[in-house]
């Protein structure tokens, strides 16, 4: 919309006509307070709190609900604004209990802000005030009805944010509250309860402290805490998450997730596994020392140096007497991208063999294959937020990748995108739909034929299928498009929708995978025919230097054959459990040597031979990419004594098999100038110096454990990884699209979708008590009683 | 023809539901006299009217809470056979409307929203009822009774427990 002039508390101000008064101050760096306004949520109006003065407007207005207009001259702070907005706090506080001293908001709340700025320390009520209990909705949303100012951000948050709608407003007047879906009268033990995705964006919105979280109520105060930013280890959407961090006495305990500044890629959102789920990290189940099979069969906790020397020097003598091809190495979907590239370089230069892979998720050797040669065709995470048109077919983004769902709610409310859903179930998403399409059942692949041009293929590829007509020109007539792609198309289905969507000029891609690596694991190599950047093995390009093996290796189920035929000598698993994720009998691995890297006795743990205690992704620095290709920074948040991260113990195994360390980790390489940081008067220039190299990849890497090592060679070898360091350090996304080659030959689909939901995160989601306990309740167990602070 | 199979209402009110919900541009229009109407039948706005209703506008049960909760007309658990509704608001309060409450509590041996033990008598004290010109006044059900006194209120209790009154549910 054409741009407006108008002045506020003097300054001239430009903005698009129709912008809210609210936004554009605020744009302009003057800030209104505001307790109900809440940006992308519908205007409220509830607290008055943003009244500002208008000439020739007969009464004080509210900036949230005004829309700038040419000429309009606004005071926002005046004498009789701070009057209107300091009676309008003492109102609110008439009836609030002013706990601010063991409120969990206190130090982070609007109304303790606006209530130390505009001095309203007094009431001028005499009635008492209308107490009621604090209320335990779920296992992780609590509500304190005192604290409430009643400003309807929840209930809009979870209706129009999550439509979900479980939150609404009854009664009327000062006894008016904020009630969830479940009824006292309907709830086994007559108390109000909440039926919904459990996610705390309710939490998050509120201003105060009436609504809670379970994990965090009145366990600390936030300037207590350290607060880390890094990447939520859940989902492959990677939302930024901010961790709480505290010390304790052994390490540092992650007390909250939350979503602190709403500066990542997610913006406002994170579901309930990036709020809650961090506390599998805090886990007392979790191994702290290394653990060596004895020939008796137990395992003996020994120290790192003798595990080390027992794994490298077995690993060594299998290598050299039965062949690096007796070898097979798994990693994980949680590792760091310089991990997971680290593991698989290990695997290839020092064990000699490609029997490398990981648990797959997706099929992205297919999806980049596809794509081969395109540019700016794969869709960043952030284009879900703003694509004007998004075709999801397969997937169920609202319980497998929440925040994409969040995301693509969020743009068909407020771009008015238009979303077209192709699903075989009636996924929630189709509510937000313009169009929905019921795939038959097994129909993913006819559909693809179906949009690909093959007419014959519609009786399979619908219920309906006289539907696919109208669904088909509806897409075809869409110039920007967003095709969304769930795990279940792979292989030659997936290659013919990408084909189809190829044919429209303005359409992007993204693949759907299910944990917050599974790209970067996929990106990486960790696979038995795929070099980082999907570069074919017989073909290594850049790895040429590496020496590898030409034979393409074996993949993870021909690893577990050879283990049963008696083949496989020894097997090296990363922070992964495919004997539970495929339902390995244990007895395959029977003449294996097994060495696993967990932090939990897993079933894959349970059959180790020497086990090594891992730190997670919460307690190590690095990159992670998420489903769409979109690479993040992770950092160290939480720490426990006893574990060490999958990287270092990499390298040294490495090193006690005697192998080169500095060959594989390329460290002790940059500048090594004068750091100068006693050079008094000139000691900021050497600063400066030393951000300027940090920014050019040209800071010292002294330590073989240093993963910005190995991120130098990512970004050196592996096609399409050209990343700015400076954007990775200032917490920024960064959307990558790795060249790969086009396409050879077939190859076996290993594609295992996870299953997970809202409420389960693989192996890991079993040891968050958070998420147990969610599961439990949903399932209609009856909650643990109601603690309070004083107790 | 009912649209909901098993309706908990009569044929007669589930017929008036079925019109009524076409009577607005908006299907959720029809909730508050859908509620009243409600009430009326059952005796008090009972989990299975809300969800019959909410089933009706395509609402959730939530939402039906929501607005039920608000007006203060709305019941959610049974009143006696004839509610008392007793107005204390200011005409009826400066011509001894606390006088009569007080009186009827008295009498009935139960306080605001209770109910005699019979289920004969509920008792309210309620906000004014439009009668302001004749206070203090009360209303029984949908009964008026105006200019009272208690030997008045004694009769108008005596003829409703004699059974001669109208009762409305
Ligand atoms: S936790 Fe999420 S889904 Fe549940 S009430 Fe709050 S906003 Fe709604
Ligand atoms: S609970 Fe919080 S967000 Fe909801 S209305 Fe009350 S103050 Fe606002
Ligand atoms: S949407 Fe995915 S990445 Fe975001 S918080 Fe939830 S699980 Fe974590
Ligand atoms: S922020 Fe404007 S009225 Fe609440
Ligand atoms: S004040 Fe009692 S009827 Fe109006």
């Amino acid at each position: 919309m054409a741009d407006v002039t108008f002045t506020v508390d003097g300054k001239q101000i430009t903005a698009p006509a129709g912008t809210l008064l609210i936004d554009a101050c605020k744009s302009a760096g003057i800030e209104i307070p505001a307790f109900c306004y809440y940006p992308g949520l519908s205007l409220q109006a509830a607290c008055r709190m943003c009244v500002v003065r208008i000439e020739k407007m007969p009464k004080l207005a509210t900036a949230c609900t005004t829309t700038v207009a040419e000429g309009m001259v606004v005071a926002t702070e005046t004498p009789e604004i701070t009057q209107a907005r300091k009676a309008t706090l003492q109102l609110l506080l008439g009836n609030h209990p002013l706990d601010c001293p063991v409120c969990d908001a206190g130090g982070e709340c609007e109304l303790q802000d606006m209530t130390f700025k505009y001095g309203a320390a007094d009431s001028f009520y005499t009635e008492p005030k209308n107490h009621r209990e604090e209320q335990n909705w779920s296992p992780v949303v609590y509500f304190d009805r005192p604290r409430c100012i009643l400003c309807y951000r929840c209930v809009r948050m979870c209706g129009e944010g999550m439509d979900v709608f479980a939150l609404g407003i009854q009664n009327r007047g000062s006894s008016a509250v904020i009630a969830p879906n479940i009824a006292p009268s309907l709830s086994p033990d007559n108390l109000a309860h909440l039926d919904c995705e459990q996610c705390g964006m309710c939490i998050d919105a509120c201003p105060v402290g009436a609504l809670t979280s379970g994990a965090y109520r009145y366990k600390t105060r936030p300037w207590e805490m350290n607060h880390v930013t890094t990447v939520c280890t859940h989902c492959g959407d990677g939302c930024k998450t901010t961790l709480g961090v505290r010390s304790t006495s052994d390490g540092a305990e992650i007390v909250r997730g939350d979503n602190r500044d709403k500066s990542g890629i997610n913006g406002d959102f994170l579901c309930n596994k990036g709020r809650y789920a961090f506390d599998f990290a805090n886990s007392q189940e979790r191994i702290t020392t290394p653990l060596v099979r004895q020939p008796n069969g137990d395992l003996k906790p020994v120290s790192w140096e003798e595990a080390f020397t027992v794994a490298g020097k077995k690993l060594r003598e299998l290598r050299d007497t039965r062949g690096g091809k007796s070898i097979g190495v798994i990693g994980g979907n949680r590792l760091t991208n310089e991990e997971a590239y680290l593991l698989q370089k290990f695997a290839r230069t020092v064990l000699g063999t490609n029997n490398v892979d990981h648990h797959r998720t997706a099929d992205y050797v297919t999806f980049t294959q596809a794509l081969a040669g395109q540019k700016g065709r794969t869709a960043s995470w952030n284009d879900t937020k703003s694509y004007p048109a998004v075709l999801i077919v397969g997937g169920d983004p609202t319980n497998q990748a929440p925040g994409t769902a969040w995301n693509l709610r969020s743009d068909v409310r407020l771009n008015k995108a238009r979303l077209y859903v192709a699903n075989t179930s009636e996924i929630k998403l189709r509510r937000q739909a313009r169009a929905f399409l019921q795939v038959a059942p097994f129909g993913y692949g006819a559909l693809a034929g179906y949009l690909a041009g093959d007419a014959s293929a519609a009786s399979n590829a619908a219920l309906d299928p006289t539907a696919l007509g109208g669904f088909l020109e509806a897409v075809k007539g869409e110039e920007k498009l967003l095709i969304l792609i769930g795990s279940e198309l792979r292989g030659a289905d997936l290659k013919r929708l990408i084909e189809f969507g190829l044919t429209i000029p303005g359409a992007k891609f993204a693949l759907l995978s299910d944990y917050a690596n599974s790209r970067g694991a996929a990106d990486m190599g960790l696979l038995p025919d795929m070099l980082p950047g999907y570069t074919p093995v017989p073909t290594p390009g850049p790895f040429t230097e590496h020496n590898i093996p030409s034979e393409p290796g074996l993949d993870l189920l021909e690893i577990f054959d050879a283990a049963a035929a008696g083949n496989l000598s020894a097997l090296y698993v990363v922070n992964s459990n495919p004997v539970a994720r495929y339902g390995v009998d244990p007895a395959a691995l029977k003449d294996t040597f097994v060495i696993v890297q967990e932090m939990f006795l897993t079933e894959t743990a349970q059959l180790a031979d020497i086990i090594l205690p891992a730190a997670n992704l919460y307690e190590k620095s690095g990159s992670v990419t998420n489903s769409y290709g979109d690479l993040q920074l992770v950092q160290k948040a939480g720490d426990r004594s006893g574990v060490r991260s999958d990287f270092e113990m990499i390298v040294r195994i490495a090193d006690k098999m005697g192998a080169d360390v500095k060959a594989l980790v390329p460290f002790g390489k940059g500048l090594r100038a004068d750091m100068g940081q006693s050079r008094g008067a000139q000691s900021g220039e050497a600063d400066r110096h030393a951000v300027w190299l940090t920014a050019n990849n040209l800071e010292p890497k002294l330590s073989p454990f240093d993963p910005w090592a190995i991120l130098d060679e990512i970004q050196r070898l592996v096609p399409g990884y050209d990343l700015l360091r400076l954007q990775l350090l200032s917490g920024n996304d960064q959307h990558l699209e790795p060249a790969a080659a086009a396409a050879t030959a077939s190859r076996r689909d290993l594609v295992l979708p996870s299953g997970d939901g809202l409420f389960t995160s693989g192996t890991l989601g079993r040891f968050s008590p958070a998420l147990n306990d969610v599961q439990r309740y949903q399932a209609g167990e009856p909650l643990i009683q109601i603690q309070t602070a004083a107790d | 023809m009912s649209t909901i199979t098993n309706s908990i209402f009569t044929p007669e009110t589930a017929a008036r539901f079925d019109h009524l919900v076409t009577l607005y541009p908006v299907k959720r229009s029809a909730l508050v006299p859908m509620l009243l109407y409600a009430q009326d039948e059952v005796g008090y706005v009972s989990d299975a009217v809300v969800a019959e209703i909410a089933q009706r506008l395509d609402l959730l049960e939530l939402d039906v809470r929501n607005v039920l909760s608000y007006y203060s007309m709305l019941r959610t658990k049974p009143a006696g056979r004839y509610n008392v509704q007793v107005c204390t608001n200011i005409s009826c309060m400066l011509r001894g409307g606390y006088e009569i409450l007080d009186h009827c509590k008295h009498k009935l041996g139960i306080g605001h929203k209770e109910v005699t033990a019979d289920g004969v008598f509920s008792l309210e004290e309620v906000e004014c009822i439009g009668a302001c010109c004749w206070a203090p006044a009360m209303q029984v059900n949908y009964d008026f009774h105006d200019n009272l006194t208690t030997v008045k209120v004694d009769e108008i209790i005596e003829t409703y427990r004699a059974g001669k009154g109208k009762d409305v549910k």
